[in-house]
């Protein structure tokens, strides 16, 4: 499986997600740059962390227009694998590859913090080689992480599978407390109904490494890396 | 045409002046004037403080670059280097909070990437007035949002500091950014204009009104008028210097261009001039080609204007296409503004006229350097008297009072909002003693803290200065890691009064005795001087940021208790030293007495001993014990173990309680280890000539200290806890005054 990192001006986790790519997993990774119009066959697309373009309208509003992006979406279409972290998930919210919205976290503040979520879904292409409600401890690092959707839409979502990661407490209950951000229905990753799209706020590469005090992330890389 | 008026608007003296007429043979047209009143200012040319900063050790094996650069640079061996530099932005958080300390960040990252070193982590040393004034609240919540907002978008992660509250910066809070980069020994760019015909670009955001008088505003004191003053405050914007940042750094990778500078405090002015004095070459620069903002800006606003985001670069001549190619591909400008030249002048033409002809060396070099008077102040003799209150009666409740001063209480508030994570190299997290990064790839480390006391200093500036590197160089010690280089960012009030001088200059010699003793060098800092709100000065507050290597990662020591049933050791011995303690300070509201006392000798010795236990895997836990003394230091050490879990403290001696309790006595650790390495402790710190005492034992749910026998403090550590965590959030959220 060869990953693309998309690299938008702005972008500040393609490093650390090509880092953990090459150095840690020894996968093929390689830049996508945001004005070309090329994904260069890579199997997994990843759009990374960040503030593309800055982020001064809504997150990822604007990263929506880039070049690239429209491969992206045709890639995503022809059921290409997609992962968007953070920035990434605001970006596929932005592009309709994912439903809802984000709001600001729920305190007006920004929040960089390890937090608790557990695994919805454990059939994803994303999330296989976790066990169903497996807990895992990730960062996130937001402002705008606070998802928002429809009743009907939250509703339909849940009732699909397509909620994959929600924010738990250590002992995995869905309190309110452990809703940091304030999300519906403590919503942390989602999927597309194909099954091909995932958007998650907590950040997998920082959690890849035990030097960083958690592996927990790299199930989710690896889970990728094993599609079968 | 030039009048006094202008010249006080100028900031400069009729003294001054005159200097400058002798130094170019005529009368300064206005643009002239305006250059060397930014240029003479206090925050560009150290006037008042060069004669006193030659004191500081500067030179030492490992240094590639001392003072007087963007930045210094220390080899740290693998051809790597680390770059660094610590700068205050007070003045313009005061006025404008947010973007004050948002361009505070920017500024200090532009200095690092100059350099040709990627910025790998943001420390920020902050002092604020009381939290129970709703300005206050206000200048707090603006400064953490504003560098929040700043280090968080562009990808360097703000990873530790420090934050103390005091009355005296309710009206001058400080907002010192330390910021560390990293960077290949071959790839070191300098702030140099070499080459005659060499071209002169312009890169970056283009040029408009804001900033113009910064660095002079920051040279005066503030008065009633200050709110008019935000006009002169930059605005950020992170998302262009990310842009800046990514395309400087590839053009240095690529080695296209000679020299580069940021155009930070003085903006074009002090960029041009200085890279061409300290080449002894000259700059033409034609003002009609620099990118602007505005229209029909003056030459004076354009060469005086401090618009973020910008740097000067002098190019290889065959090279200037790929440059150009490479801001392009970053969608930056990057254009032919002039070139070097001989002849040693600052030449500005601006629609064919000529309106700046001067000699870079009188700009940049000429200053004049003031010894200015220094006098101890009359009061301190009687500020140093202190009469102790008696002792309290319920320790516990005292001791719930001191968790909760804000200067002590837990400062996840403020970190959360920044990154800290970013780039993911941070292997010990805020709150610790130092934080520790990885380098990839490698097995050693770096550690970094800033820190300084400035009640110490204000109690008695000589011995505040020593500790100040004495206690964050034992902050590096208990995470396993050697300083290896200091910066400094001295923050003092009006030079011009006899008093402010006389604590500068203890302050300094403090400093440059205790650097010598742990033979680290000084590589550079930032003197802010005229921190004064209607005449009071704020306390003398050097914050030092020093760097530290450790050998090995996987040996690091957190300040946290691991085990139940290890062994407690007080490294260190207690004395009745209770002047200048938070203690005093939040319980009684004494801001007086002499602030502890401090031996270099045996503070190394300490530091030795620490780091030679972890490198032999004797200890689980490290923490130096400073504001709120032992009770603070143990319970700390309680709140960051994994599983919060308690501890049993006897403290024995015939010491006042609260002294053994609260004092803050330096050279002090407290450890925890394992029984079975109990011995071999002890053995090794008598091989060190450390007093090291068995005090206690990690365990259980309660946090128990007995002094000589009598349990004075017997309470559940989530009491102590919640006390401390939600402190700050609890005066933050306090209803509008």
């Amino acid at each position: 499986m060869k990953f693309g990192v998309v690299v938008f001006p702005g972008s500040n986790c393609d490093h650390d997600t090509l880092f953990i790519l090459q150095k840690v997993l020894c996968q093929e990774a390689t830049f996508l740059w945001h004005k070309d119009h090329d994904l260069g066959r890579v199997g997994c697309v990843i759009l990374p962390g960040g503030f593309s373009y800055g982020d001064y309208l809504r997150a990822g509003a604007i990263a929506k227009f880039s070049p690239l992006i429209e491969e992206v979406r045709e890639f995503a279409e022809r059921g290409g694998l997609v992962l968007g972290i953070c920035n990434g998930f605001q970006i596929l919210l932005e592009l309709g590859l994912l439903p809802g919205a984000m709001l600001r976290n729920k305190n007006l503040k920004f929040l960089c913090q390890h937090v608790h979520v557990r695994v919805e879904n454990a059939r994803t292409a994303f999330t296989h080689r976790a066990r169903p409600g497996q807990l895992l401890r990730i960062p996130i690092a937001h402002f705008d992480g606070n998802y928002y959707a429809p009743a009907e839409t939250l509703h339909r979502l849940e009732a699909s599978n397509q909620v994959v990661l929600r924010y738990v407490d250590e002992n995995g209950e869905a309190t309110e407390p452990a809703n940091v951000n304030g999300s519906a229905s403590n919503i942390a990753g989602l999927i597309n109904a194909k099954g091909n799209v995932l958007g998650m706020m907590p950040h997998p590469e920082r959690a890849s490494e035990a030097v960083l005090g958690s592996r927990d992330g790299r199930l989710i890389f690896e889970s990728i890396i094993l599609w079968r | 045409m030039i009048d006094p008026k202008i010249l006080a608007d100028h900031n400069i003296t009729i003294e001054e002046y005159k200097r400058i007429i002798r130094l170019i043979g005529r009368e300064p047209n206005l643009t002239e004037l305006g250059i060397f009143s930014l240029m003479w200012s206090e925050h560009c040319s150290y006037k008042s403080s060069k004669a006193h900063l030659r004191k500081l050790p500067t030179k030492a094996e490992n240094v590639i670059q001392g003072p007087g650069e963007n930045a210094g640079v220390i080899d740290i061996g693998d051809g790597l280097a680390v770059v660094f530099k610590i700068e205050s932005h007070n003045h313009p958080s005061f006025i404008e909070p947010f973007q004050g300390a948002a361009t505070g960040v920017g500024g200090i990252l532009r200095d690092i990437f100059t350099m040709g070193a990627r910025p790998i982590a943001i420390l920020d040393s902050l002092r604020f007035g009381p939290l129970e004034k709703s300005r206050n609240r206000a200048i707090t919540e603006g400064v953490v949002a504003g560098i929040s907002s700043y280090g968080n978008s562009i990808g360097v992660p703000t990873v530790g500091g420090e934050v103390y509250f005091q009355e005296r910066y309710s009206k001058n809070p400080l907002v010192n950014v330390l910021c560390l980069g990293m960077a290949q020994t071959n790839k070191i760019f300098f702030a140099k204009a070499e080459g005659a015909g060499n071209p002169v670009l312009y890169v970056g955001s283009k040029t408009g009104r804001d900033g113009i008088h910064g660095a002079t505003m920051a040279s005066a004191e503030f008065g009633e008028e200050t709110e008019q003053k935000r006009p002169n405050v930059q605005v950020g914007d992170p998302f262009k210097e990310k842009l800046l940042l990514e395309a400087c750094l590839e053009v240095m990778d690529k080695n296209l261009i000679i020299g580069i500078q940021d155009m930070g405090a003085a903006g074009l002015t002090c960029s041009a001039s200085e890279m061409a004095a300290r080449s002894g070459t000259g700059i033409a620069i034609d003002l009609d080609l620099v990118p602007q903002r505005e229209e029909g800006m003056t030459p004076y606003e354009i060469m005086l204007s401090e618009s973020q985001e910008r740097m000067l670069i002098v190019a290889k001549k065959e090279n200037v296409a790929e440059v150009q190619r490479i801001f392009a591909k970053w969608d930056l400008d990057a254009v032919k503004i002039g070139e070097v030249t001989r002849g040693g002048k600052l030449q500005v033409t601006s629609r064919g006229q000529v309106v700046v002809d001067l000699p870079v060396e009188a700009i940049v070099n000429l200053c004049p350097s003031y010894r200015r008077p220094a006098r101890k102040p009359a009061t301190l003799k009687s500020l140093q008297a202190l009469k102790l209150p008696p002792l309290p009666s319920d320790l516990e409740k005292v001791f719930l009072q001191v968790l909760s001063s804000p200067t002590i209480a837990d400062k996840e508030w403020v970190y959360r909002q920044y990154d800290h994570m970013v780039q993911i190299n941070t292997v010990l997290l805020p709150g610790a003693d130092a934080t520790v990064l990885r380098i990839k790839g490698k097995k050693k480390g770096l550690a970094v803290v800033v820190d300084g006391n400035s009640l110490y200093t204000y109690l008695d500036p000589r011995t505040g200065g020593r500790i100040a590197v004495a206690e964050a160089c034992r902050n590096l010690a208990c995470v396993g890691a050697r300083p290896i280089g200091v910066t400094n960012c001295l923050n003092f009030g009006n030079p011009e009064k006899a008093d402010v001088m006389w604590q500068f200059k203890e302050v300094i010699e403090g400093i440059a005795e205790a650097c010598r003793a742990f033979s680290i060098p000084v590589t550079g800092g930032n003197v802010s001087f005229y921190n004064d709100t209607e005449g009071v000065s704020v306390c003398p507050t050097p914050v030092l940021g020093v760097v530290g290597l450790v050998e090995d990662i996987s040996q690091m020591v957190s300040p946290g208790f691991k085990s139940e049933g290890d062994i407690v050791v007080l490294l260190g011995e207690t004395k009745e030293e209770l002047g200048g303690s938070e203690y005093l300070r939040s319980v009684f509201n004494l801001e007086r007495g002499k602030p502890p006392a401090i031996d270099l000798e045996k503070e190394k010795r300490v530091h030795e001993m620490c780091l030679e236990a972890i490198s032999l895997g004797l200890i689980r836990s490290a923490h130096d014990i400073s504001e709120g003394g032992l009770a603070v230091c143990a319970a700390e050490s309680c709140f960051l173990s994994p599983a919060r879990i308690g501890c049993v403290l006897d403290l024995e001696g015939s010491l006042r309680a609260d002294a053994l309790l609260f004092g803050e006595t330096q050279s002090r650790i407290l450890v925890s280890l394992p029984s079975s390495n109990l011995a071999s402790f002890l053995a090794l710190a008598k091989e060190n000539r450390v007093e090291a005492a068995p005090v206690g034992k990690c365990g259980g749910r309660r946090f128990v200290i007995r002094c000589a026998g009598r349990e004075v403090i017997n309470l559940p550590v989530e009491t102590c806890w919640r006390t401390w965590k939600e402190a700050i959030p609890r005066l933050l959220s306090l209803p509008q005054d």
